[in-house]
Order: C-alpha cells, then structure tokens, then sequence
C-alpha cells in the first residue's frame, strides 16, 4: 500500500458532494467560492477527481469565473493523464483556473508539429522526462569525459526542445528536473562512478538546472521535491510497469500542488506577505502574561532555540524580499518593546512592514495590513499558532493563504517552506545583481579559509562583542550558563534563577554578560563574569563562565582587559580570581596566568587543588585583543 | 473482514470512482458493463482499494482481476 506525500499545510478537506450540494442553488459567486474553499482542502486523488469534474461541469455551463487562466500542455515520456484532475484543482488552489493538455506520450519532438496541439495554443508547455528517457546508458565503466558527453547531449536536445516550443507554439517552456528512481549499482560508489545509471541522472539534473537558468527557462524541480519527501511516496515501480505511471495516482494531490505553484509563480500569483503573529508563534509564551524574561526564545531552552530558528528563516525570507507583517492580540507597546529590547529576538522591529498589535479581531488587522502595504489580501499568508484564528480568517477571508501550523515550533519554518507560497521562478534584474551580492560572499569564505594568522582570522571574523550587567530580559540565560556551563567555568557554583536576579541590583557587585556576533550569525549570550569587592582595594572574580562555541576567539582576554577597566573605574587597585578544580575544567586551570595573574596564597577553606591569583592594575599588560572586537559596553 | 464488509466497502469504492451514487456493484459485473471501467480507472480502482483494505496486490493479480467478484476474493484471502 502507498502511502502518498503528506499535504501537511493544508486543512482537513471537506465533504465534496455535500458543500456542492449546499451551494447548488446559490448565485455564481458563492458557487466559485464553495469551489475554492474545497480545492483549499487536503483532498486525495479521487475526491480531486470528484471536485475537478464538478468544477468542469460548472464551467460549461455557467460564465467563465473571474479568476486567471493559464493553458498548459504537457509534453510527457511517460503517463501523466492521471494526474491532471488533482493539478487542475491545485491551480484553483492558487487562483488559476486551469486548462490541460497531454501531447501524445513519447513524442517530445513530434508534438511541436501536431496541429492539435497548435490549436489547443498553450500558454506554457511543461517537459517531463523519466529516469529510462533522459539519458541513453552507458558502460559503468564510462569515464567522466564519456558521461559528460552523454549528459552535455541530452541536455542540449531538451534546450532545442525548448526553442521549439517558443518558436513554433509561440509557448513559454517549462522544464523539469527528472526523478532519480535509477537504482544505485555500487552502492555509495555511485558518487564517485560517473557512468552508472544514478550519476548519469544526477549530472543531467544538474546540468539541466544550469541549461534552464541559462536560456531563462522555468524549472520545476520535482527532483528536489521528491528529495523531500522520499521516492517510496511518489514513485510505484509496479504502476511503472503496469501503466508507465511515473507518479502514483494517491500522490498526484502533492505532484499537482508541486506543479501548480511553479505555475501560479508564472502568473504572479505568488504570496507576498508573511504576516505572523507573536505569543507562541515567534517566542514560547505570552509576553502579556510571561513578561520579558518569561518568554522562551533564543538560547535557553530547545523551545526558544525552535522559535529563534522560525525567526530566522522569516528573517532569510524577508532577506529575499518577502515582506514581513505582525498581527497580534497584544498591547502595543508591550509587543514592540520585544522586538526593540529583547537582546534573544533575530527579528527587529525594523524588520516589519506594518505592525499591528491590538485586541480588535484578526481579519481586521490582516484588511489594514493589505491597504497600509497597498497590496490585496491575495498576497498575504497568514501564519499562527492558534487554530480557531485561523479557522476566522479562512472563512471572512479566503483569499488570504492560512497554513495549517503544527503544534510543535521546531516545525514551523520547514512547514512554511512545504506550502510554496512564496514560490519565484522568474529572473529579474536585482536576483543578478543578488547573485553578484553571493559570488563577493563566496569569495569572502574562501579568503577567510585559506586566513593561517590567527589575528587576521579573528579580525576578519568581525566580531561585535556587546557587554552589559545582569538585567530581567537575561536573567534565565545567565543562570543557564552559570549552571550548565563545566568546562570554561572557574569556580564552578551553581546558582538560581532568584540569586541572578538578585545580583541584577547589587550595585557593589560588577556583572559582565557578554554577547558575541560575527559575520556568520549572533553566538548570543556566551560569558558571564561576576566579580566583588574584597577589601583592600581588590576586585575578586567569583563566577566565570564561557559557552565552549567561541572559544579561540580572545574573548576572555578581552573581558579580562574590560574587567580591568571597570575595576580602575571603581577604585580597585587590585584583581583577584580563583581556580576551583573539576574533572572537566581543566582548560582554565592556567588561564589567570595566562592573562598575567600572579600566583597568591591559597586560604585554608579554600577547596582541595584550588589556586588563587592577584594582577594589581598597575601591572596589568597592554592587551591587544580588545582591538579585535566592535564594542558596545554598558557596564 | 466479512464478505459483506468487503461488499460495503468496494460498493463506496467504485461509486467514488465512477462518481455514480448509485452504483450497485455485483459480483459478475465487469468493465464491459460500466463504460468509464478503462485501464486509467481499473489502477485508480486498485489503489483506492489497496488503500482502503490496506493490502498490496501483484501485477500479476492486477491483471487477472476483471469482475468485480474477482477484487472481493482476492481481498478476502489478502485480509484473512
């Protein structure tokens, strides 16, 4: 039995027979509507087939609906009639009703000329290859200069195929990447063997991905997709046989959804708008509720680690040109104070186009969203955790896209991804010069890997290192590094929550929490130091911690040398720290020396092995690793 | 499963497929009998049933199914 790829993102599909039914007698508009919702649905192949022919019988009869059109015929070396119904209903998924067409199977270069197809005059014409007709076999023991050759060749008859169709159909081609269902014939070997079947297809996947970027044609690269979803889902080698199905008729829901927004990105139907909301979907919690500190996101817990990752990826998306929007059941202030104060949050409030945090209902906001942004609610999608908003939005506004979420966050951005809303296959000027923007990249890598001295790397590392005190909004991570932490850890004393915050308004003690970003991304929260006054002029080091991520980076020298500063600032003439030994801290056990402490004499409670170290200030070095780091101290 | 279970189930089975809610399949009746029983609907009808009944048939079995009394026995013996 197979089981079909999930369509996870979309909502548990509706009675087909009895909405229809329901809305028999209504007028034109809420017919078309009852259709769409259906098509919204996770329908399976046969109530695609039920929808889809329901839909057509609609449209002989009745006014063609006000929706895009798109004619597409299919140039297939395999059978693909099967897979139309379910294709059709997830273009009216996007907005585009969909006309289609198959040319006879196997006659790719036969069909620019059928007269049939000329007068079905296709918009687009997609080329679908399989794994038996893609590339003609050859020895395994075929060199790389024979394969290549081999691969070279068929992609070169796909790029005359498509010139054909511009020219003789006048149609946009539409290329695709072909399944590789070859099975291995070294096993892993097939990596390194370029004649087998497996690294024939792979090289000419690649190579036609290369060719289409080339001659600006569009690609559906049902490859990568099928590389998601395992091949055991889509492909049946006994329908293969049977029937030349290539794909399985229960997983024709995801190949037409696959298809259809490649073609609905063709038509501009592609969303624009992420609009998210807060509490539980960009952090764990309710900042209303949990407050600054209460809320899970970013280092911490695997939650806020989760919600820190969506962050990314809606920031990444943004990057690309997705616009970013909050709808959110808040008060205004205490939302926005998150994005500007929250030092965990990866999206600022910068990063939002328009903002709109009150305790009116959601449709409300998403109107104002689209009318503040000047675009129509069918470029926004929708993203929250909360179903019963989702449930409102989709039924008082259908043409906004609501994705189902899934409860847990560490799911949430491969979710979006797997909806394709913000799907884009066309080439435009900014993605060149985007690309230029990503070859200066490349470079930059390349330059820091072949860096050997040690100062130039670091340098080159841009390394911004923020320090401040102990406050609300870091007091669980610091109470996390101080309890977690046991190799960079001096002394090794655990703590609580309620202690950290109690060290926040000590103004007698000095705290240091120290973030570090550099090029590749915020290492966020990763030392806390947290010192004393005891007596005679000295500071003493009671707590020091490092997370084991940035080690190598000169960071504890420069908090040596800001420590210093800090001590000089306040009076002290003296800095003293201890080393309590652990099974697993012995890569601080010479760290005071290493920083220019003296040895000084242990005390008789002092733990067995401990060490104690002195550096009066007037001793200490001149110490250049500060020069490594953009500063921002606040301490 | 009982021969009637497995009736109940290919009768809502071929009605989804053949989109008639009234189809009343009998054991004797073939594709000759239902004109949209073509080789495109004879695989939607095995794996609607595969899916349904949770079993897997051969190729060889796909084949040799031509009735509709031929898809309850082969069921029959796949779930017992």
């Amino acid at each position: 039995m197979m089981r079909p790829p999930d369509l996870a993102w979309l909502p548990p599909a509706e009675p087909v027979a009895e909405m229809l039914a329901a809305s028999r007698e209504a007028g034109s508009d809420a017919r078309l509507a009852a259709f769409r919702r259906l098509a919204g649905g996770d329908l399976d192949f046969l109530a695609c087939a039920k929808l889809d022919r329901a839909f057509a019988a609609w449209r002989a009869e009745a006014a063609e609906p006000a929706l895009p059109r798109l004619r597409l015929a299919v140039l297939a070396t395999h059978t693909v009639d099967h897979l139309f119904p379910a294709l059709r209903v997830a273009a009216l998924r996007r907005g585009l009703v969909l006309d289609v067409r198959a040319a006879p199977y196997g006659q790719l270069r036969q069909s620019l000329t059928d007269p049939a197809l000329a007068s079905f005059a296709p918009d687009s014409v997609l080329v679908l290859r399989d794994t038996d007709a893609a590339v003609p076999p050859l020895p395994p023991s075929a060199g790389p200069t024979a394969a290549q050759a081999a691969v070279a060749a068929a992609v070169a008859e796909d790029a005359a195929l498509w010139r054909g169709i511009r020219d003789s159909l006048g149609a946009l081609p539409i290329a695709a990447t072909v399944i590789e269902r070859a099975p291995p014939l070294f096993g892993h070997g097939d990596a390194t063997v370029p004649g087998t079947p497996a690294a024939l297809l792979r090289r000419y996947n690649e190579a036609l991905r290369d060719a289409a970027a080339g001659e600006r044609v569009p690609v559906a690269d049902l490859a990568g997709a099928v590389g998601r979803v395992g091949l055991d889902r889509v492909h049946d080698p006994r329908l293969w046989h049977h029937a030349k199905q290539e794909v399985h008729p229960a997983a024709a829901p995801w190949w037409g959804d696959q298809v259809a927004r490649v073609l609905a990105a063709l038509r501009g139907l592609s969303r624009k708008v992420l609009v998210l909301d807060l509490d539980n979907t960009l952090w764990g919690g309710v900042i209303g509720d949990d407050g600054m500190a209460g809320i899970r996101i970013g280092q911490g817990s695997a939650e806020g680690e989760a919600h820190a990752a969506f962050q990314r990826h809606c920031r990444a998306l943004r990057d690309r040109g997705v616009l970013l929007a909050v709808s959110s059941k808040n008060d205004r202030a205490t939302a926005e104070a998150v994005f500007d104060a929250h030092p965990d949050m990866v999206l600022r409030r910068a990063d939002i186009a328009a903002f709109e945090a009150d305790w009116n209902d959601k449709p409300a906001a998403l109107r104002r969203i689209a009318a503040d942004l000047g675009l129509g609610l069918n470029a926004l999608v929708f993203f929250d955790d909360n179903p019963s908003e989702r449930d409102l939005v989709r039924r008082t506004l259908p043409e906004v896209a609501v994705p189902e979420v899934p409860d847990d966050p560490a799911l949430f951005a491969a979710r979006l991804a797997d909806a394709g809303l913000f799907e884009s296959v066309a080439f435009t000027e900014e993605d060149a010069s985007r690309s230029d923007l990503y070859a200066a990249n490349v470079e930059r890598k390349a330059a820091e890997a072949t860096a050997t001295d040690l100062t130039a790397f670091l340098r080159d590392l841009d390394m911004r290192l923020s320090v401040r005190p102990v406050e609300a909004a870091t007091v669980p991570r610091v109470a996390q590094l101080l309890n977690k932490t046991n190799q960079f850890n001096l002394t090794t004393r655990r703590t609580t929550e309620a202690a950290v915050s109690a060290l926040a308004a000590d103004q007698s003690r000095v705290t240091l929490c120290a973030r570090l970003a550099d090029r590749f991304g915020d290492n966020g929260l990763v030392s806390v130091l947290i010192a004393r006054p005891a007596g005679g002029d000295t500071l003493a080091v009671e707590d020091w911690v490092m997370s084991c991520r940035v080690l190598g980076r000169r960071l504890e020298d420069a908090l040596a040398a800001l420590l210093a500063e800090e001590a000089a600032r306040r009076g002290a003439r003296a800095l003293a720290g201890l080393h309590v030994p652990t099974p697993r801290n012995g890569l601080v056990a010479d760290l005071y020396p290493r920083l220019g402490f003296a040895p000084a004499s242990a005390r008789p409670d002092d733990p067995p092995g401990a060490t104690r170290w002195v550096l009066p200030l007037d001793r200490r070095r001149a110490d250049d690793a500060l020069a490594l780091f953009r500063l921002e101290v606040d301490a | 499963m009982t021969e009637a279970e497995i009736h109940a189930t290919l009768t809502r089975i071929f009605r989804e497929v053949f989109d008639d809610p009234t189809l009343v399949p009998t054991r004797a009746m073939a594709a000759a009998d239902v004109p949209e029983w073509d080789s495109f609907n004879h695989v939607n009808l095995i794996v609607a049933a595969e899916m349904a009944f949770g079993v897997r048939f051969r190729p060889g079995e796909i084949d040799g199914m031509k009735n509709v009394g031929d898809f309850a026995d082969l069921i029959a013996r796949k779930t017992a």
